[in-house]
């Protein structure tokens, strides 16, 4: 344990100059191969292979050399990686980040000076040192903790299947190549790499391969993102548009088109799950007031009222112009190109429209198993009555309510009310239910005769029956026969 | 395996259907002449001189005789050539029975207007078969009477009659949602009337309006199980609308914005919708540019309720408004706005006197006023209207017990070319007033001044007016027969007069009717008690009489129903209830020669069993009301029950329903028949008119 801790501080105090250059240039651009590093630094199973390969200084000078050849290499490819899908991304938001991951590093930084101030400082007394030791550890470990989440999400999130996994282990890539170069000379050190390294590092290969062609790869996912995106458009239906309408509630205002700021979130960021991220574990939150509430655990000054009070928006929101949202999607009467653009009027109004506007609908009912949706919410709300909807159109859709049912009604062409299938079936077996109908008509009319005849058999006077009954067949006032006079 | 046997059904059907259509058209009595018409010729030297008459002639000449039918069946009866040409020519068909509907569908089969409402009860197999026979040409069908038929037999109707332009469903108290959503396929349909069809709901009306797009009168009166959503479905969807009566419903404002903005809406009738409040009135100020008529039932009527109705309704021509409140100044003044409005009626409305000043100043051009049982009509208000409406041809002022003389006085001189006066109980106006109705207003065809103190000068005056038709005078107690013999000498064109209790008359007044009143249609005598034999032997000379009160003339025999059953063969209604001396001699006749007879009231008469029979087998008799016959048994009664086939309406003393069997009961209401239990007390005395007499003199003190 000493050991590793003398190591780290000749691997620091050895070169500091050029580790400390390189640290910098590595931590500016190219943060990855540094912090993965310092990961498995501190992965309890690697710490003991560090007082082998620190002693040595030409050891450390072509590690450090080695290293900057692997920075090279990475460097060329996340860059024009990063090039390429630059055109996707909103370059503010990753400048976040990567300030943010600066910050970090230079904790780490800080961290291991600390150390070797400490080192020099305690040597002697081995108890205390191991209790600072766990200290830092666990310091340590938060930082790198929020250093992978940030830089997870300086990455983009991607609806296919193939672009997901290759943001997700692009990092691990890097760190693969990075840590298997580190330790290519340390047979004990191959040991420590884990399985799914492996498997990443046949995904860096891809990636690669996909980098080496170029923009045509690019291209490619672009490609298959558009024509997804393009499916789930055709798979539109029209009440979708009728709850964009009234969920996102801009169709009720007239403003006028220049008086407003249209900001375009890109889709990347619109699917983004969280839009609120702690700023010291990188935790994500889907609300800000929830942010607010978790940053409480960060310490006593996140506890005042002034830090859990909502941002004021007074001042801003009279200052800044009114804000309305455009969709991104090329085509959709939300985006700003179109024609007769109607804008959408808070974050919340673009996700939903664009999730059941242009996304698959992924959620599936668990009752009916036929409703799709796209908005998890949608799916709650239609669970929630789902089975219950009793009335029915002649399209197919089903209504909980009866006025629902109307409006529909009322808004499509050549839609009829539908009625319970009971009835419906009985007005399809029309042919039958006429021949089951003539026959009763047939046997009540003999039963009629039978009657009539039993009561002329019992009474004397026939004469006076066939007289009576003598034109009791007259249509309208009209005989076939005239009148027997009196 | 199920599905090739319907399959093999259907095409067995329509197989019967093609061998059935020839066999119709060979019985159909064709133009051409047939094989056996040519053999008779050859055999008769003598050709029949009328088959050379060509078919457009005998056309033109039924469409003359298009008023009788008895005229048509006698033409019809001269020969071949007519017969067939009469089979050809009727349009319209209205069958007594549905016996031989058969034989008549495959004589006549260009008919295009099918009157149902004397069958109570039509099967499904009826209309089917109707729809298959007279599919192609029928254009309106009539089952407001008629019941036990179900969405399978509209389905077929809708079905087979493409161009079905009306269809009347009123009172069809069972008619479900399927049976809408049947007639929902009838695109073409233009008129539809579902009157208290109470278990129609908004999805059967959603079929309707979904379905019938070319709707242009809908009548939903009493159908309550409506809301909102289906008549606001039926104002989206049925955009060709004029005519829209949602009397009695449920309708709110909510969706009445969608109905005033109905493009073609002329009349819109919203009597007793009790969910309308003024709010939804003032949705009208939306502007309804084609609304002519609007008759409005509405207690809430304000000031802005009215002006937006005036607002939106420019073009309204006639406006009634029933139990609406108070009528103002500032009320009466808005019309002002309506130019062409021709027809204001303000039934049960509180009138002030101010409010009748502005209504005449507003409105000049008036042709039609009713201010029936309307409180505060003041003879200050009443003659400025008329004085500044001259035009005035209709003129209701039913129970307005303030007016007096004076009113009177401004309305006869002003309005002068009146062909219309209501004027039942103003117990104000004097005996005097009625002289100037008769002297100023000799265009009077219509005039009701049933109980009033008119007298026998003032009918000798209104005999002035001789073209009067319908004159009501009951309970005119100084009525006496000089008065009726005046009106018998003065109104050759009478067709309808009341005479519902006047006491004096005698003989002498109704025979001067029956000499004078050819076109007599209508006569009430009921308690006249001093009429006896000779006034109905006079009466049968009006061979038109159609409706025959005699309730309570005791002094009527045998003799003067025999004689009006040999006089008047076009006797439709008749009551002879408390006519003690009737018996079967009188009624036998009756039932033998007034084929057309389908109401009567027998109660109280010595008819008995044979009489009973022999009124039951009237084929057209519908309704009878039998009650304290002396003579009656229970067994007769049941066997004239069974032969009185098209029964549809029987009131009958709870006595009897323990004495006929219930197999019998339930098999005569399968056929269309209603039975009314009524627990009625015998009363043996005529009513008496004492109590009217003292009645009227008390009213006299009080003038």
């Amino acid at each position: 344990m000493n050991s590793k801790f003398k190591g780290v501080a000749e691997y620091s105090s050895s070169s500091p100059q050029i580790m400390g250059d390189t640290a910098r240039k590595l931590s500016r651009n190219q943060p990855f191969p540094l912090f993965n590093s310092s990961s498995i630094h501190h992965d309890p199973r690697t710490t003991p292979s560090f007082p082998e390969m620190s002693p040595l200084d030409s050891r450390s000078q072509s590690l450090c050399l080695l290293s900057h050849e692997v920075k090279k290499q990475d460097q060329s490819e996340p860059i024009s990686w990063v090039k390429s899908q630059i055109l996707d991304w909103d370059p503010r938001a990753m400048l976040n980040n990567l300030s943010f991951l600066e910050q970090k590093i230079h904790q780490v930084q800080d961290i291991v000076h600390s150390i070797a101030n400490q080192d020099s400082q305690f040597s002697n007394q081995e108890n205390e040192l191991a209790a600072h030791q766990q200290l830092v550890t666990a310091d340590l470990t938060c930082i790198i903790i929020q250093l992978i989440s940030t830089a997870g999400t300086l990455l983009p999130s991607m609806k296919s299947s193939l672009t997901t996994a290759n943001t997700l282990l692009e990092p691990l890539g890097s760190i693969t190549t990075s840590s298997s170069i580190c330790f290519n000379d340390n047979m004990r050190q191959k040991e420590t790499v884990p399985l799914e390294m492996a498997k990443a590092s046949e995904f860096d290969e891809l990636i690669r391969g996909l980098s080496d062609c170029g923009t045509e790869g690019d291209e490619l996912i672009k490609c298959l993102k558009n024509s997804s995106s393009e499916v789930a458009e055709s798979a539109l239906i029209e009440d979708h548009d009728l709850k964009d309408a009234t969920d996102e509630g801009v169709d009720g205002e007239n403003l006028l088109p220049g008086s407003y700021e249209v900001l375009q979130l890109e889709k990347e960021e619109i699917l983004a799950p969280h839009t609120h991220f702690c700023m010291i574990c990188g935790k994500g939150f889907k609300r800000d007031a929830n942010l607010r509430m978790h940053m409480r655990g960060h310490g006593d000054e996140y506890k005042s009222a002034a830090a859990l009070a909502k941002p004021t928006k007074d001042l801003n929101s009279e200052l800044a112009p009114i804000r309305r949202y455009s969709c991104p999607f090329i085509g959709c009467k939300r985006n700003k190109d179109h024609k007769k653009f109607l804008p959408l009027k808070t974050i919340l109004c673009v996700k939903n429209h664009y999730k059941r506007s242009h996304c698959d609908k992924k959620y599936t009912c668990s009752r009916c198993h036929t409703k799709k949706f796209s908005v998890l919410a949608d799916l709650k709300t239609h669970e929630k009555h789902c089975g219950r909807d009793k009335w029915l159109c002649s399209c197919g859709t089903t209504f909980s309510r009866k006025d629902k049912l109307f409006g529909h009604v009322a808004l499509f062409q050549g839609h009829t009310p539908a009625l319970p299938t009971d009835e419906a079936k009985a007005l399809g077996a029309l042919d039958h239910g006429n021949e089951n109908e003539e026959k009763a008509i047939v046997v009540k009319s003999s039963l009629d005769g039978a009657n009539v005849l039993d009561v002329r058999g019992d009474d004397d006077e026939r004469s006076l029956f066939s007289l009576m009954n003598f034109d009791s067949f007259n249509y309208g006032g009209f005989d076939e026969f005239p009148q027997p006079g009196f | 395996m199920g599905k090739s046997i319907t399959l093999h059904n259907r095409t067995r059907i329509s197989e019967a259907l093609e061998t059935q259509v020839p066999g119709v058209v060979f019985t159909k009595p064709s133009g051409d002449p047939c094989p056996l018409k040519k053999h008779r010729f050859s055999e008769d030297p003598k050709p029949n001189l009328f088959d050379a008459l060509s078919e457009e002639l005998l056309f033109l000449i039924l469409d003359h005789l298009d008023s009788d039918d008895l005229d048509k069946k006698s033409f019809s009866l001269v020969c071949r050539s007519f017969y067939a040409a009469e089979s050809r020519h009727r349009r319209t068909l209205r069958p007594l029975r549905l016996d031989l509907m058969p034989a008549v569908l495959s004589r006549y089969l260009s008919i295009s207007h099918l009157d149902l409402s004397y069958c109570p009860r039509i099967s499904d197999g009826v209309l089917a078969s109707i729809a298959t026979a007279v599919g192609p040409s029928l254009l309106s069908i009539d089952l407001s009477r008629s019941r036990s038929f179900s969405h399978f037999g509209l389905g077929s109707l809708a079905a087979s009659c493409m161009s079905l332009v009306e269809i009347n469903l009123s009172n069809m108290n069972d008619l479900s949602d399927a049976s809408a959503a049947a007639i929902g396929r009838a695109r073409n349909l233009e008129k539809l009337w579902l009157t208290n069809c109470k278990l129609l709901t908004d999805m059967g009306i959603g079929c309707i309006a979904v379905g019938c797009r070319k709707l242009k009168l809908l009548c939903l009166k009493f159908c309550l199980g409506l809301t909102d959503l289906g008549i606001g479905l039926v104002a989206v969807k049925c955009r060709e609308i004029r005519n829209l009566d949602l009397s009695h419903t449920t309708v709110t404002k909510k969706c009445l914005p969608a109905i005033i903005q109905l493009p073609y809406l002329e009349k819109l009738t919203l009597v007793n919708c009790h969910y309308l409040d003024e709010e939804g009135l003032v949705n009208f100020k939306l502007g309804s540019k084609s609304l002519e008529v609007l008759d409005i039932n509405c207690p809430y009527v304000s000031d802005d309720a009215l002006s937006s109705i005036v607002k939106g309704a420019v073009n309204l021509r006639q406006l009634i408004l029933a139990h609406c409140g108070l009528v103002t100044y500032c009320l009466a003044n808005s019309l002002q706005r309506l130019a062409k409005l021709e027809t204001i009626k303000l039934e049960c409305c509180h009138l002030t006197t101010p409010g009748l000043l502005a209504l005449g100043s507003s409105c000049n051009s008036l042709k039609e006023l009713g201010l029936r049982k309307c409180s505060g009509v003041t003879d200050e208000g009443l003659s400025f209207v008329v004085s500044k409406n001259k035009g005035l041809t209709k003129l209701d002022i039913t129970r307005c017990r303030t007016i007096t003389d004076i009113s009177i006085a401004s309305i006869t001189s002003s309005c002068t070319s009146l062909m219309s006066l209501r004027m039942e109980s103003c117990v104000l106006v004097s005996k005097q007033a009625f002289r100037m109705i008769g002297e100023h207003c000799p265009l009077l065809e219509e005039l009701d001044l049933t109980d009033n103190h008119l007298d026998d000068q003032g009918l000798k005056s209104i005999s002035n007016c001789r073209k009067l038709l319908i004159l009501k005078i009951g309970l005119c107690m100084n009525v006496n027969d000089e008065g009726i013999i005046q009106i018998g000498r003065g109104c050759p064109m009478l067709q309808e007069l009341d005479l519902y209790r006047s006491i004096g008359l005698t003989d002498t007044g109704i025979i001067a009717i029956g000499q004078g009143c050819p076109m007599l249609q209508t006569i009430n005598l009921a308690y006249c008690t001093e009429i006896t034999d000779n006034a109905l032997r006079s009466l049968s000379k009006c061979s038109k009489l159609n409706t025959l009160e005699l309730r309570g003339c005791f002094r009527v025999s045998n003799y003067g129903l025999v004689a009006i059953a040999l006089g008047c063969k076009e006797i439709v209604k008749l009551d002879i209830k408390k006519c003690y001396d009737i018996t079967d001699v009188g009624i036998v006749p009756l039932a033998h020669l007034c084929s057309r007879l389908r109401q009567i009231n027998l109660s109280y008469s010595s008819v008995s069993d044979f009489g009973l029979l022999a009124l039951a087998s009237i084929s057209c008799l519908r309704s009878m009301t039998i009650f304290f016959l002396s003579g009656l048994t229970p067994n007769g009664l049941a066997t004239a029950l069974l032969t009185f086939g098209g029964s549809k309406k029987v009131k009958l003393h709870i006595s009897f329903k323990s004495l006929l069997s219930q197999k019998l009961i339930t098999h005569l209401e399968e056929r269309g028949c209603i039975f009314q239990w009524r627990d009625k007390r015998f009363q043996a005395e005529v009513d008496d008119n004492e109590v009217w007499k003292q009645r009227s003199q008390d009213l006299m003190t009080f003038v």
